[in-house]
């Protein structure tokens, strides 16, 4: 029986107008694009100088923050509401105010203020701008100290050298961090989405009431109608790891074959879960609005963006429900830091144990009467 | 009206559904508003410390003492290096050389060696960039202690306009505003409407004596009901779940809310106008809607730091002027001189697509 | 010999009572007409006798099998046609035919040559490769028919199965509910239409719930239980 109703799903996949391109399609332009997007490097800071000191030092202070390559100065004012206005209309994002007699300040009193104001709407541009800026001044005064100390002992001012290294991505590459991730989100969509919207579409189209009426065990009906999109979900896969080669560089350090093994599992599950939610869902319009909420809370909290480790505790709670989490872990793990199965043995608990969950429940909560 | 009538006892009576629409974008702006956050905090770090002296416990229990970073402990040799990050547990691992206190006090330079997870290289930046703030507000205390007072000071003053503690959510907040709205007004409007052209009952009333604006009218007023319930709990909730104040006008922020709204329904009638089964209209929503919203708007990634061709299609996501719009109002506090452009273009942005999704409609009737 | 046995079948959905303590049984080779106004519970009933709906209360029998304990085996001893036309659009005629004719276990090398013959029977071989899609209703309508009794089930379950067409069409479609009767096929249809429980062997009408006439042959005229009957519904029809 399987045969036929496989038949049946493959030709129906294959005249829809619309499923077949958006198989190959989709994941394309979600790896092409999308890492360009993912971008969360703070470069080009947009910074408003109100320079009132107008003085040598002052002058190399501003010469020395634009060197820095993290700055862009787009905004000159001469007082701060000039300067805020431009915060406003978001032409920039940090304001320096030097107040007058700066340097004066600084030689005869040995002390002098800066003003610094950070647009703080997205907490963390605010607050790294600020750290890199308060960097560059902190290197400028040790500088202007030494120039104005050189008669002491200037020796005994210690200096310490920090050398940062990245790990696994030293050139701290935002797509080789999205690439892996994102093939996640595109296999979800197609497997957990297409496969649920599918059913349902069936049920209101009333053809799954005449399968209930047919001898077909629901095993077997179940089982053709994931089975197409355990066979997408490998070609999903084959475009990603084809485009994060051929477009972005990246192969990974680790075993293919383990990539193949672990997607096998999410697919299985994350299918699973699609079947769940149409069981429950009486029309598509339900479906697809549960699947939206599953699905991009299941996104969301699965580290894909931001990493789990700095949500709050009860949101890293749930975050251990995500199927997309641990699966995301491992693409990254094997393509970044070579991992084998040994390295993801609790991953693999989490997946088998999600693919048995869903799937027993799909099973169980497939009423073929009511 | 009759067909409005009609609508909302298909919303109303189909009590499922209308849970949904209305819990669901409570749940999202609870779990995205706490959940989604680019901060650090207590991110787990690691020491390798070969001295084990003065200096390297000082830097140590400054590092501890900050909200950044909570120690994992300590990494015994170089061997462990590899396993430790491997594992995945810390983010990041701080290395003193032998001696260290020795040769700083000698030589009056010493090395620090900070190692970060860089597969997400955002945080490994961020890290590392707190690390060095902390290490260096170390150093400036030994100055301090070895000399009576540090000469020749600048002290600047950092001030963090709008929000002053830096909270996630005021980010986060106006983007998953503006995503929801899409999802209840453009996929549910276009879904609803592709599924009567499916079950035929379209025809029906197409063919009745009603003027075809009547015709959509009817079926977009319920979902705009529906959108402005959500706005206000969703409001409501990120004023007093997640302590987001409305620092601007309200009645600023809900007529620019209104704009959007009226929006993203025409971009719902022009999908449906356009399509005729109800999985592509959703695959269409799912994939042309709400994805280029979530990558391309703003919400997650700052648009300005995208290549420019991407920010060139960022300026069509009505969604992207939105929520600058609303981070204008609400969380800066600004006048509506502030959203004029905004506003400008979202009405553009409205008065095209329904001039072509009414056109579309008026096609389909003859 | 009874091949549909129920025994104060009973359908509750909450409050409302949908099939009322009905009881009837149905003969070999019999065409059963069960008729009554659209809500008055036809559906429902055939739906428990098909194992598509379980009872709240009463028993039931098809083609020997229990209806509640046994109803995958009563699934494979019979063919069901929906009120709803349920052939898959997106695919063509011969592979709707194929797939249900598979689903039944109806042997491999059997069923293309048993789709050839059964379309040349219809006089619809030049529509094999067309897509259902693109079908009238009325053919939509014997090619579900056709599909329900291929495997040449005992009894075949018809919901409605001429909604929506013409006299003369329901007439065609009449003579091929004959012809499978004559193959031995018990026929059990449910209809609002009065002409064509007439074409029936047998009829019951079901009012609210309830079987008001029980089971009687052709003898009065169809047109007077009918009024009769109407005047005493308190259901509104739909």
């Amino acid at each position: 029986m399987l045969r036929y109703l496989l038949e049946k799903e493959f030709k129906q996949f294959f005249r829809n107008p619309f499923l077949p391109r958006l198989v190959v399609i989709f994941p394309l332009t979600a790896l092409l694009i999308f890492p360009l997007a993912a971008n969360f490097d703070i470069e080009n800071i947009n910074l408003s100088v109100v320079d009132q000191d107008k003085s040598p030092f002052s002058k190399s202070l501003v010469q020395k923050i634009q060197a820095s390559g993290y700055f862009r100065i787009s905004n000159v004012s001469s007082n701060f509401q000039q300067a805020l206005a431009s915060v406003e209309s978001d032409e920039s994002d940090i304001i320096l105010e030097i107040p007058p007699n700066f340097e004066k300040n600084l030689v005869r009193e040995m002390r002098a203020s800066l003003m610094i104001s950070a647009n703080a709407v997205n907490g963390v541009k605010g607050g790294l701008g600020t750290a890199y800026l308060s960097g560059i001044i902190s290197d400028f005064n040790t500088n202007i100290r030494m120039q104005l100390t050189q008669n002491y002992n200037r020796l005994k001012v210690p200096n310490l050298e920090i050398l940062p290294l990245y790990k696994y991505n030293p050139q701290l590459l935002y797509e080789v961090f999205m690439v892996p991730a994102l093939m996640v989100m595109v296999l979800a969509m197609v497997c957990g989405f297409l496969p649920a919207l599918n059913i349902v579409n069936e049920k209101e189209q009333g053809t799954l009431e005449q399968m209930n009426v047919t001898p077909v065990s629901k095993f077997t009906l179940i089982l053709s109608k994931l089975l197409p999109y355990w066979v997408f979900g490998y070609v999903v896969l084959t475009v990603c790891i084809g485009v994060a080669l051929f477009v972005w560089g990246l192969l990974p350090l680790g075993n293919l074959a383990v990539i193949y093994l672990f997607v096998t599992l999410f697919v299985l599950g994350f299918s699973g879960f699609g079947l769940v939610v149409s069981n429950y869902a009486a029309n598509t319009q339900q479906a697809m609005f549960m699947i939206f909420f599953f699905v991009l809370s299941f996104i969301f909290l699965s580290g894909l963006y931001t990493p789990v480790a700095n949500m709050p505790d009860w949101a890293q709670l749930i975050s251990n429900i995500s199927p997309l989490k641990y699966i995301i872990e491992v693409l990254r793990m094997v393509y970044l830091k070579g991992s084998g199965v040994q390295d993801l043995l609790p991953q693999l608990v989490a997946l088998v144990g999600f693919a048995t969950f869903f799937n027993g429940w799909a099973v169980l909560s497939y009423r073929k009467r009511g | 009206m009759i067909f409005t009538q009609k609508e909302f006892y298909h919303i109303i009576r189909d009590r499922w559904t209308m849970m949904m629409l209305v819990a669901l974008p409570v749940l999202m702006i609870i779990l995205f508003g706490f959940g989604i956050t680019t901060e650090i905090k207590n991110s787990q770090f690691a020491i390798l410390d070969l001295s084990r002296d003065v200096a390297t416990q000082g830097i140590v229990n400054r590092l501890e003492a900050s909200d950044y970073f909570t120690l994992e402990g300590y990494v015994t040799n170089t061997s462990q290096i590899e396993s430790v990050f491997r594992e995945g547990k810390i983010g990041l691992l701080v290395i003193f050389g032998q001696d260290f206190y020795e040769q700083l006090v000698r030589t009056g330079e010493a090395q620090i060696q900070l190692i970060a997870d860089g597969t997400d290289p955002n945080t490994a930046s961020t890290l590392v960039s707190y690390a060095t703030s902390i290490i260096r507000g170390y150093q400036q205390e030994l100055t301090a202690s070895d000399q009576q007072g540090v000469p020749y000071q600048i002290l600047p003053e950092v001030k963090l306009l709008y929000n002053p503690t830096m909270e996630g959510a005021y980010n986060t907040v106006p983007g998953v505003i503006g995503m929801i709205l899409i999802l209840i007004c453009a996929m549910m409007t276009s879904v609803s409407i592709t599924k009567e052209k499916e079950m035929g009952t379209m025809e029906v009333i197409l063919v009745s004596p009603m003027p075809p604006l009547l015709i959509i009218l009817s079926k977009v007023i319920p979902y705009f009901t529906i959108s402005i319930i959500n706005l206000t709990t969703v409001l409501l909730l990120s004023v007093f779940a997640l302590n987001v104040p409305i620092v601007g006008s309200l009645w600023l922020l809900v007529f620019i809310s209104l704009v959007y709204i009226i929006v993203s329904l025409a971009l719902g009638l022009l999908i449906s106008s356009v399509v005729e089964k109800q999985l592509v209209a959703l695959l269409i929503s799912a994939m042309g809607l709400i994805l280029p919203i979530v990558m391309l708007s703003g919400l997650m990634f700052p648009v300005e730091n995208m290549p420019i061709a991407l920010q060139v299609v960022a300026q069509f996501i009505p969604a992207k002027w939105y929520i600058v719009a609303v981070k204008n109002v609400m969380i800066k506090g600004l006048g509506f001189s502030s959203i004029l452009k905004e506003f400008m273009v979202l009405s553009g942005m409205g008065l095209i697509i329904l001039t072509i999704s009414l056109k579309k409609f008026k096609i389909r009737l003859e | 010999m009874s091949v549909i046995v129920a025994k104060n079948l009973t359908k509750r959905f909450g409050q409302f009572v949908a099939v009322d303590n009905i009881s009837f049984e149905i003969e070999k080779g019999e065409i059963f007409g069960f008729l009554g106004a659209n809500g008055a519970g036809k559906t429902t009933a055939m739906r428990m006798l098909c194992g598509l709906s379980l009872p709240s209360a009463g028993k039931g029998t098809v083609a020997g099998f229990d209806i509640e304990k046994q109803s995958e085996e009563v699934k494979a001893h019979i063919g069901y046609m929906s009120q709803k036309f349920a052939m898959y659009e997106d695919l063509k005629v011969w592979e709707n035919l194929r797939l249900y004719a598979g689903i039944y276990g109806v042997p491999h090398k059997e069923i293309m040559p048993k789709i050839d013959q059964l379309l040349e029977n219809l006089g619809f071989t030049s529509k094999k490769n067309t897509m259902v899609s693109a079908l009238p209703l009325g053919w939509k309508q014997k090619l579900s028919f056709s599909a329900a009794i291929f495997h040449q089930p005992e009894i075949v379950f018809l919901d409605e199965p001429t909604g929506g067409v013409d006299p003369s069409t329901r007439r065609r479609f009449w003579e091929l509910i004959y012809q499978a009767a004559e193959q031995g096929i018990t026929v059990f249809v449910t209809t609002h239409y009065m002409d064509e429980a007439e074409y029936c062997n047998r009829v019951s009408i079901m009012v609210d719930g309830k079987i008001e006439v029980k089971s009687f042959y052709q003898a009065e005229s169809m047109d007077q239980v009918f009024q009769k009957l109407a005047r005493k519904a308190k259901r509104n029809s739909d």
